[in-house]
């Protein structure tokens, strides 16, 4: 098994890279959420890989962090994080959006899988984040919770009703991660529905707000590594829808697309020249 | 919860709305890891006690019922029990698809209970009546859907609910002076229906406020010469299918819901006993797929023909046709 090195993210975001090469492969014709995992990489390694208590030894404990994926479609990215800690197996891996699998393209509750909750219908995943913090505040533990959300899952009215909460509640245990990657399904979000300057709303609403470069591991973990005394946090990560294959960067006929065999191995040797 | 005559009167009086909360004050006492979620409805809800007693069972949400039903999927993920509650038609229909995925598809536990359903608040209009949602959670698989006959009952349903490993849906309806249907303590179950009278010629099924108001029926029926079953049917879902089976003896079964007659209740009947070979015809007495303009909860259960008067009328031109 693969041991992370907290050290070595870049390896880290490397090997998730690898794995959803995989997982799309897998999918074949019935395609898969290429371009939103792939903006979402190195958030994921360098909170799983640096930030996170979150294990194979402990994600069914009580005393770990806790992760929510509200972009449930980026599940490609979380599948292989989980499958790189050791908790979904290669076998399961190969099952992707297979008939009778516990990895559909977006994921299900499964406790066994190391995966909490279940989304993919977007808006609903910082609402959970919210009432799992609060728990884990009431039960008097320190553990923090990461959600995941996507820029154009901003469009939804349910994440301003958890982004008005959550600082009333004084949930400073809470991060939301938001992988600004300018683009939704149909087109870049100033084309759809811009969210113009989301720090400012982020701010208004009183989370302590920042914003880093989304592939710059560095700049991730400096922000993610501490909390805020009072409030919840949120981190605006700007980042490149389809990141790290030159055919899929910025490319959003990436976002829900089938990964042919030769555009796999094509990925596959830009992927061993880093 | 302490039963007796003077307590079921209490409630009677207060209606189930209030009632909930006593009920609620109790089942805080027992139970430690409980929390009542709202969405700006305390008083409402008679939750004021509650929120007083136990400040640390209760979360406000604000007006924000999606969140209210995250927050709450997000609380149970951690074991705590919760409980949701708002007027009917945000606490079921604002965030339906909230409902769908975290109760249903995920299988979160949590009870919630939707007060003021049916028409009861009907000089606000139909924005704040709710005749769909039976309809609505029905269609969401693994949610049992509760529809109280009494004060009595709603404190009964209540405590199953929340000790059950179910996601639940606890619909209330009647207003103060809640008429009572038992008069002492029984044995409620969740799914088992209660016969409250035995006939041989009809039977009809209640829910809810009209479980009343088919027995006040059924008195009126009898003085006509026809024997009338009438049963409690208290659990929409998972519906009772040996009491449905027992009833098609009768020559005729009536459904009487203050709901929409398309999705609840006698759906629900009318689902099961098509299946069956021999069964009865059925009249479907409830609001009959319409919104009418508001008025009081008096006027619009006489305009929707959901009086006892009413329903023997209709029970009659039906037995004539």
């Amino acid at each position: 098994m693969y041991k992370i090195d907290p050290n070595n993210i870049t390896e880290l975001s490397n090997k998730i890279r690898k794995n959803i090469l995989d997982l799309s492969f897998y999918a074949g014709a019935s395609s898969s959420h290429f371009g939103g995992a792939l903006s979402s990489v190195e958030i994921i390694a360098t909170l799983f890989g640096k930030i996170m208590d979150f294990n194979k030894n402990n994600f069914q404990k009580k005393n770990r962090d806790r992760f929510i994926l509200s972009k449930g479609h980026g599940c490609m990215v979380y599948y292989s994080i989980l499958n790189i800690l050791g908790i979904i197996s290669d076998e399961q891996l190969k099952s992707f959006e297979k008939d009778d699998s516990d990895l559909p393209g977006h994921p299900v509750k499964n406790l066994n899988l190391g995966i909490d909750f279940t989304t993919g219908s977007l808006g609903m995943g910082l609402s959970l984040g919210v009432g799992v913090a609060l728990a884990i505040k009431k039960n008097n533990n320190n553990n923090r919770v990461f959600v995941l959300v996507g820029d154009g899952e901003c469009n939804e009215g349910s994440i301003w009703e958890a982004a008005l909460c959550a600082p009333n509640l004084g949930l400073n245990n809470l991060t939301v991660i938001i992988d600004n990657n300018n683009f939704q399904q149909t087109g870049s979000n100033d084309e759809i529905m811009s969210t113009k300057d989301l720090k400012k709303k982020w701010l208004s609403f009183n989370w302590k707000t920042s914003t880093v470069d989304g592939h710059n591991i560095e700049e991730i973990f400096n922000i993610l590594k501490n909390k805020d005394e009072k409030l919840p946090q949120a981190v605006i990560c700007n980042t490149v829808k389809g990141k790290g294959f030159s055919f899929s960067e910025n490319n959003n006929d990436w976002h829900h697309s089938v990964l042919t065999k030769s555009f796999y191995e094509k990925a596959l040797n830009e992927l061993n020249k880093k | 919860m302490i039963i007796n005559d003077r307590n079921i009167k209490v409630w009677s009086t207060i209606g189930a709305r209030a009632t909930f909360g006593i009920a609620a004050l109790e089942l805080g006492k027992e139970i430690d890891n409980l929390m009542v979620l709202t969405c700006d409805v305390s008083t409402s809800a008679g939750l004021d006690r509650f929120r007083k007693t136990y400040p640390e069972k209760y979360l406000d949400l604000g007006i924000a019922e999606q969140n209210m039903i995250g927050v709450a999927t997000g609380l149970a993920s951690e074991n705590f029990n919760v409980i949701t509650t708002t007027f009917a038609p945000f606490q079921t229909m604002r965030c339906c698809e909230q409902i769908k995925v975290n109760l249903g598809y995920m299988g979160q536990k949590i009870c919630m209970v939707g007060i003021a359903s049916g028409l009861a608040l009907g000089t606000l209009g139909f924005t704040h009546c709710c005749i769909e949602d039976v309809g609505i959670l029905r269609s969401i698989p693994g949610i049992t859907i509760i529809s109280p006959a009494d004060s009595l009952e709603t404190v009964k349903a209540l405590e199953k609910a929340v000790k059950s490993e179910s996601p639940s849906y606890i619909r209330l309806t009647g207003s103060s002076n809640n008429p009572i249907v038992y008069k002492e303590d029984y044995d409620f179950e969740i799914g088992k229906s209660i016969t409250l009278k035995q006939g041989k010629d009809i039977t009809i099924f209640g829910t809810g406020s009209m479980v009343y108001q088919s027995l006040e029926a059924a008195k009126i029926l009898e003085g006509k010469k026809i024997s009338t079953t009438v049963v409690n049917m208290h659990t929409i879902k998972p519906i009772d299918k040996i009491a449905i089976d027992k009833a098609c003896s009768s020559k005729l079964i009536v459904t009487v819901e203050e709901h929409n007659v398309i999705g609840g209740l006698g759906s629900a009947i009318a689902e099961y006993k098509s299946s069956l070979k021999n069964s009865p015809e059925q009249l479907f007495i409830g609001i009959q797929d319409t919104y009418s303009k508001s008025g009081s909860y008096k006027f619009l259960r006489e305009k929707h023909r959901l009086t006892a008067e009413k329903i023997v009328e209709d029970i009659f031109k039906k037995l004539k046709t």
